[in-house]
């Protein structure tokens, strides 16, 4: 009995496929509530998240106290929309080893004093390293907060009114239907393969090829049958999106009001100019 | 390799988004050319499964650690260069949308550094050329096709990793966010990638041999017709490849690991050039000198509300410096007050609710 369960259990590989669906079921659903803020229009969404990312990222690399203002904007969204930070927080594992494996030499590298924080120097090499983990993390909130209150079919809408080809928009909103297919079917069988290679970490190399190559003839056979039916149900090439409202004043107000915060932000130190109000 | 918002700088993320979509609007273009709108679902099956795919941990023979697939090779063997590349571009815009596996900003040059290479250098100088050459003859038809397929796909994949490793450090290093000298930076990332070249070349070839053995017609610049029998089997074919993989790349990567400065000799010359500065634009330095440049700090100091605020220069500005970081933790008092604002309301709407 031991031999069926634990390698199943001990096995990354099919626990990453099923996370991996999971978190694609949890922004769905998410991206299916209700807010004011899911309620703007998607291409005013888009328009203020990368904004937000391009002042975030053009600060200087000393500068903490500017940067630090930028978190209202996330922090009032997460606030609005209710989505819980967490889910946002678990996708850091991708974004902070790579910006750490690049920021972590700068304390070492550069040690000139920068501050006296009560007698204790601090180096600019751990402001300029606080200042790019806090640019990773502020980004990924807001590209995480866009895709949490847009579904992709808004999206892709969305790209298709500022002229992205449509073969990009149909091509991306059918992968991304197709994914959740491919998930479970790779997904089901990572698991028949572990339930018969017990203690075996991953795929042995003599099933290298056959594993996923297997898997490809059947998909594209099916990827056949799929534009069949396509066709059968009058595709002329193109995807039609009825359910997205025209852009209204709100959106507009909204973009409006962002960049006027982002812009205030980047030129003028806020939270120096906060803090000038109580010390001299 | 997929990089974060955080290590671009706007002008850098902008430039290599206006490469990406340059690339982009040529590959629509030829592929509505083509005009076989059957692809499309062809191309987006063919993505879905190699998203999917790249999860799959391959272990490495000998090894503890497990290796993964090489997506735009794979891709642009069976969908051409160009309809690879979309399939590529559209594969990480999902991946940096709803896993935060790269970030919206980088994805112009993620795209560059992975789709890019991967897809146009990969087939066009490797994958095509190896393709309709005359080498490995004597191995019969099949037999040569096989061997045609490992050797395009390891060197592409190699070839190609090594272009986008050394793209990330680059960027990285224009954009100014790290300390680390552009010389051990790249002296870093190149052996690492040397490795994992290597191994995705080899599961990238496994797949594909498969798809030749069964249904040849599937693959880009093969000829089906041949039909001949090989003298040698697929899987030995692989494990003696495995094999010299492992030594060769093991032993380059200790090397080049254990004495990086080789790397930053032959790339810099002399060492009194000053090559360890950071490639980043520094702000203290940079362009101070033009009239331009004094102009405009005149006009910035009129316009700034804290003219003299500059942490860099702490014996200065100490004060400034104290009203930042009294400012900073006003923020961020400010920021929990309406974290816990928001969630006393909701859960009164809740409770409203009820």
């Amino acid at each position: 009995m031991r031999c069926l369960c634990i390698p199943f259990l001990e096995d990354g590989f099919m626990d990453k496929l099923s996370k991996a669906r999971s978190e694609l079921r949890e922004i769905d659903a998410l991206a299916a509530e209700d807010s004011p803020i899911h309620r703007i229009h998607p291409l005013c969404k888009l328009l203020a998240t990368v904004l937000y990312i391009v002042v975030v990222v053009s600060f200087p690399k000393y500068d903490f106290s500017g940067l630090i203002v930028m978190l209202i904007y996330p922090v009032l969204l997460f606030q609005i929309t209710g989505i819980p930070v967490r889910l946002c927080f678990h996708k850091l594992r991708f974004v902070l080893p790579l910006v750490l494996a690049v920021g972590i030499v700068n304390p070492f590298l550069d040690r000139s004093p920068l501050l006296f924080l009560g007698g204790i120097a601090i180096s600019g090499g751990v402001v300029s390293m606080l200042v790019l983990m806090m640019k990773g993390v502020f980004s990924l909130m807001a590209s995480f907060l866009l895709i949490a209150t847009t579904s992709i079919d808004a999206l892709c809408a969305a790209l298709r009114k500022i002229h992205v080809p449509a073969i990009i928009t149909t091509l991306l909103l059918l992968t991304y239907r197709y994914i959740g297919v491919m998930l479970e079917e790779v997904s089901v069988m990572t698991q028949g393969y572990s339930l018969r290679a017990p203690g075996q970490k991953g795929i042995h190399i003599s099933a290298w090829g056959s594993f996923l190559g297997q898997l490809l003839l059947r998909s594209m056979d099916r990827a056949g049958e799929l534009y069949n039916s396509m066709l059968l149900r009058g595709f002329k090439g193109n995807f039609f999106y009825a359910d997205v409202p025209p852009c209204r004043l709100s959106g507009l107000v909204y973009t409006l009001l962002c960049a006027v915060f982002f812009v205030c932000a980047r030129e003028m130190n806020l939270s120096a100019l906060l803090g000038s109000l109580f010390v001299r | 390799m997929h990089m974060a918002d955080a290590l671009l700088a706007p002008a850098v993320a902008a430039t290599m988004y206006a490469a990406t979509a340059v690339t982009v609007g040529a590959s629509v273009k030829t592929l509505k050319k083509d005009e076989n709108p059957a692809k499309l679902p062809t191309m987006a099956v063919t993505s879905a499964l190699v998203f999917a795919g790249q999860m799959i941990n391959y272990t490495i023979p000998g090894t503890g650690s497990s290796g993964h697939l090489c997506g735009g090779m794979l891709l642009s063997a069976l969908l051409g260069p160009q309809a690879g590349f979309l399939s590529m571009v559209v594969i990480l815009a999902i991946q940096c949308l709803f896993f935060a596996d790269g970030g919206l900003l980088a994805l112009g040059a993620n795209c560059w550094n992975m789709a890019f290479y991967g897809c146009f250098v990969g087939y066009y100088l490797l994958w095509r050329p190896i393709m309709h050459s005359n080498i490995f003859k004597g191995m019969g038809a099949k037999g040569a096709g096989r061997l045609k397929i490992i050797l395009a796909s390891i060197l592409g994949c190699v070839l190609t990793l090594q272009l986008g490793a050394f793209s990330v450090v680059l960027e990285t290093s224009i954009s100014g966010v790290t300390e680390l000298p552009f010389g051990a930076f790249v002296g870093i990332m190149q052996p690492i990638h040397l490795a994992i070249g290597l191994v995705e070349g080899l599961i990238t070839s496994a797949v594909l041999l498969f798809v030749y053995e069964s249904r040849p017609e599937l693959l880009m610049d093969v000829d089906s017709a041949s039909s001949g029998q090989g003298k040698c089997s697929v899987k030995t074919t692989l494990v003696i490849l495995a094999a010299v993989v492992l030594v060769v790349g093991g032993g380059l990567s200790l090397l080049a690991s254990a004495n990086p400065d080789g790397l930053e000799w032959s790339m810099f010359g002399n060492a009194d050039s000053g090559y360890s500065e950071n490639m980043g634009l520094d702000e203290e330095n940079y362009g101070i000198s033009s009239a331009a440049a004094d102009t405009a700090a005149s006009i910035q100091e009129k316009t700034a509300f804290l003219p003299d605020y500059a942490f860099a220069n702490s014996d200065s500005s100490a004060g400034t410096s104290v009203s930042g970081i009294v400012g900073s933790a006003i923020v961020a008092v400010a920021a929990l007050l309406v974290c816990v604002c928001g969630g006393f309301f909701r859960k009164k709407k809740a409770a409203a609710k009820v």
